[in-house]
């Protein structure tokens, strides 16, 4: 039991890298640090850690406005990431949770599917 | 028939001395040389022309102008990129962004960012950009300015720049990072968005500076 769970953990954040690699790192970096005060970092993000499962609402909505990430003012807009489904989100969550040094408990498909649900 | 010009060329490239202490870092001069015919002691001799970045006239996003003038005498690096880029552009940046923390302090090294979306990188839009990526022009220009102009002068780099409704916000362009001399030559070409390549632009950008 503990090992399958271990096993399927590994798989969706490996799956989660690769979704990263295509959908996320141009703006947001292969090591998640961003750039400079044009795209703000997921590593160490305080924005990430707060908003939590909720990011499966950026990746789907997009960001506009200003916003705060570690006392840096971002404004240049993030558009929508379309085409991922649900599975997919999670995957992505559970990666950017867990990558560079981030910690965060493994996050389940119907906590995400949730979160979509409330920001559609 | 563009092949034997081509090899014709190339075979008096070959036949041509060259001056070979003017390129003390050993780095090579890209492009084809032009023959041109002159006179010398009576006589009509065939000699050849390098490539050189022809001038220009661009405007910052501090609302100078950049010319030609602005470069002389520097070692400089050109790029081809646009703002709204959610491509290739913010890596080409982030590895560019080191090139220019390790020589900004030298009043013989500048870079020249010209955008191909000049309808809307506006001077306003480059100042906000240059701000928000924490860049000075005194080393750092980002030039917009007529479009026919930069989409002619990315070809005079060898880079590629095209409008095109197919590609990922219309426009087509490679990543390239282009290397320029003292005497606006080619002297190399680097992928912006792979970091070894932008190391080995940084050492070959230093050679320049210390040995040409
Ligand atoms: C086109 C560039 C781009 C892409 C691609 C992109 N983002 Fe963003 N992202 C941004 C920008 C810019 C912001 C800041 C938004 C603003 O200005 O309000 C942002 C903000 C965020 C934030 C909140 C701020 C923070 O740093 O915690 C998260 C989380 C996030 N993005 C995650 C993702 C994920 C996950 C993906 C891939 C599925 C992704 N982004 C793809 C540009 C991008």
């Amino acid at each position: 039991m503990a090992f399958s769970c271990g096993n399927s953990r590994e798989k969706t954040y490996n799956e989660g890298a690769m979704l990263y690699e295509k959908h996320c790192e141009n703006c947001h970096m292969s090591d998640g640090t961003g750039l400079e005060a044009l795209y703000p970092p997921l590593a160490g993000a305080d924005m990430l850690q707060s908003v939590g499962v909720g990011a499966a609402c950026i990746i789907k909505n997009g960001l506009q406005g200003k916003i705060m990430v570690n006392g840096v003012e971002f404004e240049t807009g993030m558009a929508p990431v379309v085409g991922l489904s649900s599975v997919e989100i999670t995957n992505i969550l559970n990666y950017i949770h867990n990558a560079w040094g981030n910690r965060r408990e493994f996050i389940k498909l119907n906590e995400v599917e949730a979160s979509l649900k409330a920001c559609e | 028939m563009k092949y034997v010009f081509l090899v014709s060329l190339v075979a008096l490239m070959l036949g041509s001395c060259t001056q070979e202490n003017e390129n003390a870092s050993g780095l090579p001069v890209f492009g084809v040389k032009l023959p041109i015919t002159k006179e010398v002691n009576g006589k009509t001799v065939v000699d050849s022309l390098e490539h050189t970045i022809p001038p220009f006239s661009f405007v910052d996003q501090d609302s100078a102008i950049v010319t030609e003038k602005t470069v002389e005498g520097k070692v400089y690096l050109a790029d081809f990129f646009f703002t709204s880029c959610f491509t290739i552009c913010p890596k080409v940046k982030k590895n560019m962004k080191k090139a220019y923390k390790a020589f900004k302090g030298r009043s013989d090294f500048a870079i020249l960012s010209h955008s191909i979306d000049t309808r809307h990188d506006t001077v306003g839009r480059l100042a906000w950009y240059a701000n928000k990526f924490d860049i000075s022009s005194d080393t750092w220009h980002l030039l917009t300015g007529d479009k026919e102009a930069i989409y002619k002068i990315a070809y005079d780099y060898y880079v590629t720049a095209l409008e095109s409704a197919d590609a990922p916000g219309g426009f087509d362009h490679s990543g390239a990072v282009v290397l320029v001399d003292k005497k606006r030559r080619i002297r190399g070409m680097y992928d912006g968005t792979d970091p070894e390549r932008m190391k080995q632009l940084v050492k070959d950008t230093q050679l320049l500076l210390d040995t040409e």
